[in-house]
């Protein structure tokens, strides 16, 4: 294993309650512009266009009203865009926070990622998730996993690391063609699994 | 070889529940927390370019101005983004957000009886140069009140948000100003296990205090790293 490093690395502290005008202001209407924000894919995007929505849900059940969550993706040939300029079109990377729903949900409107050629016998499709709120004092990440992509899934390296009886908690369900479901929960028996990324 | 990153430091980190913290009770993950292979950590991440950021948006003096200066105390804030080898992490976009001079957030959900300014906004951003180097001009943000516990006041601080090459060296934290008694107090603060905690508090510099203008503060930031790992074959 690697020695020590010289420099410790500095702490985590939550987002807190008030990240939405710094974080995502055009999403709460305030007049500064976003980084990265929920609509992700132009036309000009090649890919299956997809909704994918869902809440974040605390200890009780309840919908959280104020966590931020961000996905990073590949494009449709399992590429993720570079510095480079690949996929110079599709950044990969979306930003939405669960504040201005009246349900309280997240959503974000992408193409289905692919997987790269070289990994198909061992991965699936999948998205990467951070997700940070109030009361989190570390972000956690996750990843959502398609429903309709149960072959891919039972290869997938990651998938098959996780216990069996709580894989479901990472896989998105296909409630309409193009429409998927994704709720995360933060705590109880099915909550999701985060990963020590 | 290859070269992976070297894994989150739970010592260096708060735990998800904290006593103290009470909104940690009910939002804090419960369950172990899944290991995954080294090799995912070491995904490149998102890359942001100067053509993400406005003219000001690192002035938070100027790009919330309407018609007059901002209220309250200028001050510069910079430092380096760095590696926990002390390499420089060029390129990494800082997001900044804080309160106003006298401790109220723009944010539509903050009710603290204290002024908005109309004059200040609160949050800014930019990208590190090549030698990891970022700097802000802003206002220094105010303590104020929350409802965690009687007579709860949050240290004045301001949050950062930062990206570094990887997916993973995502990081989300508060900067703290020093000899601020409110520390001592401060859940959020004490969260983090003490031997860490002062790595999230500024100095004061004179070498960044400009003459007439503005106190100068430093903040360093240290992501996580590249640890060079062998793998045995086959694996």
């Amino acid at each position: 294993m690697s020695k020590v490093p010289p420099l410790g690395q500095t702490p985590s502290q939550t987002v807190g309650p008030f990240f939405a005008y710094g974080l995502s202001p055009r999403q709460y209407g305030y007049a500064l512009e976003s980084v990265a924000g929920s609509a992700m894919a132009d036309e000009s995007v090649v890919g299956e266009r997809i909704r994918i929505e869902g809440q974040v849900l605390d200890g009780s059940g309840a919908p959280i009203t104020d966590a931020l969550i961000e996905i990073w993706q590949a494009d449709a040939d399992g590429a993720y865009s570079a510095a480079d300029g690949v996929n110079a079109r599709f950044s990969g990377f979306g930003r939405c926070s669960t504040g201005t729903d009246p349900a309280a949900r997240f959503w974000f409107e992408t193409i289905k990622p692919g997987v790269a050629a070289g990994e198909a016998d061992r991965a699936a499709p999948c998205i990467n998730v951070t997700v940070l709120m109030r009361g989190l004092l570390s972000h956690v990440f996750t990843r959502l996993y398609f429903g309709d992509e149960a072959e891919a899934n039972a290869r997938d390296e990651v998938l098959l690391s996780v216990p069996p009886e709580r894989r479901a908690t990472l896989i998105a369900d296909l409630v309409e063609p193009g429409h998927y479901r994704f709720d995360i929960r933060m705590q109880g028996d099915d909550e999701t699994v985060f990963f020590d990324l | 070889m290859t070269r992976v990153l070297r894994p989150r430091d739970w010592s260096s980190h708060p735990a998800y529940i904290d006593a103290g913290y009470r909104s940690t009770a009910l939002r804090g993950p419960t369950k172990p927390l899944i290991p995954v292979k080294a090799a995912l950590s070491s995904l490149a991440g998102p890359v942001f370019g100067h053509e993400s950021l406005g003219p000001l948006d690192h002035d938070l003096t100027q790009n919330g101005r309407k018609d007059a200066e901002p209220l309250g105390e200028r001050i510069i804030v910079t430092g380096r983004v760095l590696d926990e080898d002390g390499r420089p992490v060029p390129g990494a976009l800082i997001e900044i957000w804080q309160a106003n001079a006298a401790g109220r957030y723009i944010h539509k959900v903050d009710q603290h009886q204290a002024p908005l300014d109309p004059n200040f906004y609160g949050a800014g951003r930019c990208l590190s140069d090549a030698d990891g180097r970022y700097r802000f001009l802003t206002i220094k943000p105010g303590a104020y009140p929350w409802g965690n516990h009687f007579n709860a006041w949050r240290p004045n601080h301001i949050h950062f948000s930062l990206f570094g090459h990887q997916f993973a060296t995502r990081l989300v934290t508060q900067m703290y100003f020093p000899g601020d008694p409110l520390l001592m107090l401060d859940p959020i603060y004490q969260g983090v296990p003490e031997t860490a905690r002062e790595r999230m508090v500024a100095r004061f510099s004179i070498d960044e205090t400009e003459e007439g203008y503005a106190l100068g503060y430093v903040f360093d930031i240290v992501l996580r790293g590249a640890a060079e790992t062998l793998f045995e074959a086959g694996r």
